[in-house]
């Protein structure tokens, strides 16, 4: 039957999309439910740090090594989403030194190479870090970016048959007596309930996993717990700068693709307001505040946007903040858990671990299946990262230098699939950050788009310093002309992508970014008249 | 809430809220596909290069550094600083072709040129000639070079000028540049005979070089740098220990000495640069202060003149100084052409591969010249002025020149 499949995976996130592929890999028939986007939830709202595990060698050693293990293994699998930065912890006088020594132990003793810099070399290797520092250790930190690493991921399962359903919301889980052997879902874009079958249910839903398991009676502790970042118009620093410290609130700066982020704060959210983040003025305060102490020069630095996600934690205590909790990766077998047969939980974790959590978590589903193939998504290179960086650049000659090296950053060797023949396919979309046209008709063909924010997650267009200002209609133009829609409709999508945009600024909107919005709004509702559905969705 | 008070960044870049203002503006993004265009070569791409140098374009060499995008910047970007800048920053370090260091080295070639200069200028004048440069060194055969002098201007100054500059009650120091010592030191004449005029000696400063803009847009940094510091030197000898205004005839050197090198050599000049200025800014001053007056000759043919504004000039907002100062001569009816790009740029127009776009720059320009009905044009930019005689039917002179044929 074609909606029977050997498993249903729940999340579009970076484990969704990991377990996805590794079942599919292992020749696993799968299908992926994703109620929105791919990488909307935790997954495309952290600081797209490549952990190396420093940060949680002294307090949680288990995590720790877990991270400097699939570290390693990003960097081979995934070198396309992945920027090898390194990282500085960073003593400031009012930290003092003591840390530091336990810092380093407790990273050896993880298998995390920490070199004690001194304070001069780390100031000369890391010009943006804070003058002031008395200390300085050197760690394998590094950026990745979390979009195309699901992107990536999703691609590879495609490429091995899985089915992907993006904007299909499962609402009910099909219960057979003590088992459940499929969903119900409804797919948001052809207004229709559908019915899949499978003998495994993978609930890969982040936090919003807590209430998928609740569907069915099925209690997981969740502690939603929130954090605000803030993201600086341009690269402040080239290495990871974290705070030699006992881990607080914003004392982590990335310096991810074009821009840097300063996170994160940590508050416990109610959970029925998990999809309604909104950042306050004193996380904004707290973020700037702690964030100057790691580079002064943020004080004075363009601040694009504010933005918020939240940890999928599972309560093993009662620490109301969240920050002490485990952050180590949690598989539940709802058979011995629940009694409940065919459906597992796989949570916890963090962005760093998504591989290792898709394993475990495609390793019980073969158990349950009584397949036996071992994983290879630790060998296996993923699309994007399969050829060498020299090959790559000989292919994408004809790109002009900026919008090649950004093209390659992107979608690594299949940048080589972006149409460079003439001059319209070589012009810009997106001028901020060098989206050709023909990068645009390849997502749109390549990497189900579905909107322009969706586009924006596999491009970058509209991420830049203007926000949408300029590329925001010649997307759209471009989108129509892909697969017509209705001018109502694009419209609506063309406000929707705006007002996303908009709901980053408005937490920071002051100086050049409130000047700059204005003009965008200036732009779009007296110039293009978009004001009639601006006000229309504000009311809805 | 802890709000940002203020949020700068390098040359501002980061204050562009991508109007496009300057593209529209660039006079070399609209004949030019290959150059991205103001915006794209200075904030965005500053914004890349940050992240990586390896984002640098070697498109940025099209730039011909004539600042009107920052005239058009309603945010306050120096974004031909940021394109300058980055050309150093992340450009190839050694750039330096026979051609540019040629081209860039205005003094070695113009002290060379001189004692020779019948034999220089009727050679390269020479089709063969102009045929073999164009082949081995690349600059453009079609190019007309400027004259050179028969001697140069400070050996004429010292032997002719030096020795009666010291009995006028007032004092300037004259900036002459390699235009008037190399290739024509009448400019430089016409000025001491308006100075002395209005009771103003004018000396040289003990050490004058290049003000380096030739050098700076060939990549010959380091050769700049040099040079600007002896300038400086000299200017603030001239004007500490000496009372004297810096005075000058080139409105790029102006520009040069009084904004490249700070923002684009990082060299301060804070505390002598409101005393640089250009010889006609500083005369219409004078006058309108009272303190002098010009005297004519009686009998004032009349005369057309069409002033063109050579881009530096937009860049300082100090033509109207020129055109008003004209405005004075008896006779004399000035047209203002608009304001546009001549399309030379200095050395830019020279190479091989930039004078389609230097010409196709400066065609409309042209096409206003010839239509003006002006008896010649007036200028205050020696290149502007070769690519004129180049590429009109009409003579191009100095504003001075001018003034200075008129006076009684």
């Amino acid at each position: 039957m074609e909606n029977t499949y050997d498993v249903i995976i729940i999340g579009g996130g970076a484990t969704g999309a990991g377990v996805a592929r590794d079942c599919s890999l292992r020749g696993i028939k799968a299908l992926l439910l994703e109620r929105s986007d791919i990488s909307t939830g935790a997954t495309g709202r952290n600081h797209g740090l490549l952990h190396s595990g420093a940060r949680y060698a002294v307090t949680d050693g288990e995590s720790a090594e877990e991270c400097i293990r699939e570290n390693m293994i990003l960097r081979k699998i995934a070198a396309h989403c992945v920027e090898e930065t390194d990282g500085l912890f960073i003593s400031l006088p009012e930290d003092g030194l003591e840390y530091q020594s336990v810092f380093v132990e407790a990273c050896r003793r993880a298998g995390i190479r920490a070199e004690v810099l001194d304070p001069e070399e780390a100031k000369r290797l890391e010009p943006a870090a804070n003058p002031a520092l008395i200390g300085a250790v050197r760690v394998p930190d590094g950026a990745v970016d979390p979009f195309r690493l699901t992107s990536s991921n999703i691609l590879d399962a495609k490429a091995h048959g899985a089915e992907i359903r993006t904007y299909t919301e499962v609402k009910e889980l099909i219960r057979e007596q003590d088992r459940i052997v499929g969903v119900k879902a409804y797919d948001h874009r052809a207004h229709r309930e559908e019915t899949f079958y499978a003998q495994v249910v993978v609930n890969a839903g982040g936090i919003w996993g807590h209430g998928i398991a609740a569907k069915v009676g099925i209690t997981i502790n969740m502690l939603p717990a929130k954090g605000a970042l803030l993201i600086f118009g341009h690269r402040v620093n080239q290495m990871v700068l974290n705070r030699c410290r006992k881990p607080a609130d914003a004392d982590i700066l990335v310096p991810g693709d074009t821009i840097s982020l300063i996170g994160t704060t940590s508050s416990k959210v109610p959970y029925d307001q998990i999809d309604n983040m909104v950042i306050t003025p004193e996380e904004v305060d707290i973020l700037l505040r702690e964030g100057e102490k790691l580079s002064p020069q943020l004080a004075y630095t363009r601040i694009l946007r504010a933005y918020a996600g939240v940890r999928p934690l599972v309560a093993s205590d009662d620490d109301p903040s969240g920050r002490t909790v485990s952050r180590g990766i949690v598989l539940l077998d709802h058979a011995q858990r629940d009694g409940l047969e065919g459906f597992i939980t796989i949570t916890g974790g963090k962005l760093m671990t998504y591989r290792l959590m898709a394993e475990w978590a495609t390793d019980l589903v073969c158990r349950k299946l009584g397949i036996h193939q071992s994983c290879r998504t630790a060998e296996l290179p993923l699309p994007g990262s399969v050829e060498s960086r020299e090959e790559v650049e000989k292919k994408n000659r004809r790109k002009p230098v900026a919008q090649r090296r950004s093209a390659i950053s992107r979608h690594g060797d299949l940048a080589a699939r972006i149409a460079d023949r003439n001059s319209i396919q070589n012009s810009l979309v997106c001028e901020c950050e060098e989206v050709s046209i023909g990068e645009v008709e390849y997502a749109l063909e390549n990497l189900s788009v579905n909107n322009l924010v969706d586009l924006r997650r596999r491009t970058r267009v509209g991420m830049g310093t203007c926000q949408g200002e300029l590329c925001a209609c010649r997307a759209a133009g471009l989108m129509g002309k892909k697969d017509p829609v209705c001018a109502k409709k694009a419209k609506a999508d063309l406000v929707s992508f705006l007002n996303e945009r908009w709901k980053g600024m408005a937490p920071i909107a002051w100086g050049d970014t409130l000047r700059e919005s204005e003009y965008t709004t200036w732009v779009y509702e007296s110039v293009c008249g978009l004001s009639d559905e601006t006000e229309k969705t504000t009311v809805q | 809430m802890n709000i940002q008070q203020n949020t700068v960044s390098e040359n501002n870049f980061e204050q562009c809220i991508k109007c496009t203002v300057c593209t529209v503006y660039c006079p070399v993004a609209a004949v030019n596909p290959h150059f991205p265009g103001p915006k794209q070569a200075g904030p965005d791409g500053e914004r890349l290069r940050l992240k990586r140098p390896d984002f640098f374009d070697s498109a940025l060499k099209y730039c011909l550094n004539c600042k009107r995008c920052e005239v058009a910047c309603p945010s306050n970007v120096r974004i031909g600083d940021i394109i300058q800048s980055a050309r150093i920053k992340y450009g190839p370090k050694k750039n330096t072709s026979l051609r540019n260091f040629v081209l860039a080295n205005t003094d070695l070639v113009g002290s060379l040129a001189t004692p020779f200069a019948p034999v220089v200028n009727t050679a390269v004048s020479l089709k063969p000639v102009r045929f073999m440069m164009d082949k081995v060194m690349s600059i453009d055969h079609r190019r007309v070079f400027p004259k050179y002098a028969h001697g140069t201007f400070t050996s004429w100054y010292k032997k002719q000028a030096e020795a009666e500059q010291a009995a006028f009650p007032k004092q300037v120091a004259f900036f002459h540049g390699c235009y008037v010592n190399y290739n024509y030191p009448q400019l430089g004449k016409d000025l001491i005979r308006i100075m002395n005029s209005l009771g103003y000696g004018v000396r040289l400063l003990d050490k004058e070089k290049c003000c380096g803009v030739p050098l700076i847009s060939n990549g010959l940094y380091q050769q700049a740098l040099k040079q600007a510091k002896v300038n400086l030197g000299s200017i603030r000898r001239a004007v500490n220990e000496q009372n004297m205004d810096i005075i000058t005839t080139s409105s790029t050197c102006t520009f040069t000495l009084r904004d490249e090198y700070p923002h684009v050599l990082s060299l301060k000049n804070d505390d002598v640069r409101d005393r640089i200025e250009l010889a006609t800014r500083y005369l219409y001053r004078l006058i309108q202060s009272g303190e002098v007056t010009l005297k004519f000759k009686e009998d004032a043919r009349p005369l057309r003149v069409a002033y063109h504004t050579p881009c530096h000039m937009e860049k300082m907002g100090w033509s109207y100084y020129s055109i008003e100062l004209l405005r004075m001569i008896p006779g004399v009816e000035v047209f203002v052409l608009d304001s546009q790009c001549c399309g030379i740029a200095g050395t830019y127009g020279f190479k091989k591969e930039n004078y389609p776009t230097s010409q196709a720059i400066g065609e409309p320009l042209f096409r206003q010249i010839e239509t003006s009905g002006a008896d010649l044009v007036v200028t205050d930019c020696e290149t502007c002025k070769w690519q004129i005689e180049m590429s009109t039917t009409k003579k191009c002179e100095h504003p001075l020149s001018i003034l200075a044929s008129r006076l009684a």
